[in-house]
């Protein structure tokens, strides 16, 4: 095996198994919201049961709240299926915006962490390409976890997808701590072979408090 | 017995605040450790139920500072994650079991929290 696809397939795993740790912690949430609730409703009726009135509106509160919580919980699952058939193809055609914005969603937990916002510009169109949508979210993942740190304080960090003259790419905007980030420590070993796997372009221009990663139509 | 519950989600710590009230015990939540902080200025708690990922602070954090604070306060961890290194770090910063793993069974939590409260009382 070469040293690529040897740091490839660390780095893939690494990845998958950060992810499915953060998507399990959302779970539990979830899980731990409805059980509160459902609680809630059992002391409610216990409590009936002694005598004390209830309120139809309170119940039914109580089945609502467990109700939005069961399609958060629904949500979350469609994601994680989404990102785990990402394996399945080694070459497919994908729309940027969507691999984008399931990243967005399965990295939300990690930016709230940081105290950091991330907001993707609502697409226009659809910017299609071919590529290998495992790697593609991985490198995306490494670019938005770099980009996190250096949000500065305004804390928010500006995504957007577009289509490009030679393919497509997508832009990391209001990176206000851009400047004082360490030369040379991004893109790591990491980052570049999933570029070269990509055939992709990473472009950071500190002096606009951006970063571009641009692909070719087929990657 | 008063208890801080700290979670940055909101019905959670919102509904098991009700429940609590319900088995007659006086709990008051927030949503950040900012929140958590400010809450211990106007109040005095027993026991802390600390989430160990809130965002920015951070549930070990949190518990480092309530405790300069607050000398007398107990702590118990109550986390999503149930991983290896959580539980270890959270382990060393308390007494034995006071590491729950979410959904938490109200009664295991309130028998944890009488534990350690009973634990201050029998202190010579």
């Amino acid at each position: 095996m070469s040293r690529d696809w040897e740091v490839l397939g660390e780095t893939g795993l690494q990845f998958f198994g950060k992810m499915a740790a953060s998507i399990s912690h959302e779970l539990k949430n979830v899980m731990a919201i409805i059980n509160e609730n459902a609680g809630l409703l059992e002391d409610l009726t216990i409590m009936a049961e002694k005598g004390m009135p209830m309120d139809p509106q309170r119940l039914k509160t109580q089945a609502s709240r467990i109700m939005k919580q069961i399609r958060r919980g629904d949500d979350i699952i469609k994601s994680m299926n989404r990102f785990a058939h990402s394996a399945d193809e080694p070459l497919r055609q994908a729309d940027l915006n969507d691999s984008l914005a399931l990243m967005c969603t399965l990295s939300g937990r990690f930016a709230s962490m940081r105290g950091v916002t991330l907001e993707q510009e609502p697409p226009s169109t659809a910017v299609p390409i071919v590529t290998h949508p495992f790697l593609l979210q991985n490198l995306i993942w490494l670019c938005l976890d770099f980009a996190m740190g250096c949000a500065g304080a305004g804390k928010t960090v500006f995504l957007k997808a577009e289509k490009t003259e030679g393919g497509a790419k997508i832009g990391f905007s209001k990176l206000q701590d851009l400047a004082n980030c360490e030369p040379g420590s991004f893109p790591g070993e990491r980052e570049t072979a999933l570029l070269q796997a990509l055939k992709a372009d990473l472009i950071i221009h500190k002096d606009l408090a951006e970063m571009h990663l641009t692909f070719p139509p087929e990657s | 017995m008063k208890v801080l519950l700290v979670d940055d989600e909101h019905e959670l710590v919102s509904t098991l605040a009700e429940r609590l009230a319900i088995r007659g015990i006086q709990a008051d939540w927030a949503v950040s450790g900012e929140e958590a902080l400010s809450l211990t200025e106007r109040n005095t708690y027993d026991v802390a139920v600390l989430d160990v990922k809130i965002p920015r602070m951070g549930g070990l954090e949190l518990k480092r500072r309530l405790q300069v604070k607050c000398p007398a306060m107990k702590f118990i961890f109550m986390s999503g994650h149930g991983s290896e290194d959580d539980f270890r770090s959270c382990s060393a910063e308390t007494p034995e079991g006071c590491y729950l793993v979410k959904p938490v069974n109200i009664e295991d939590l309130i028998g944890t929290m009488n534990e350690l409260t009973k634990a201050r009382r029998d202190r010579p």
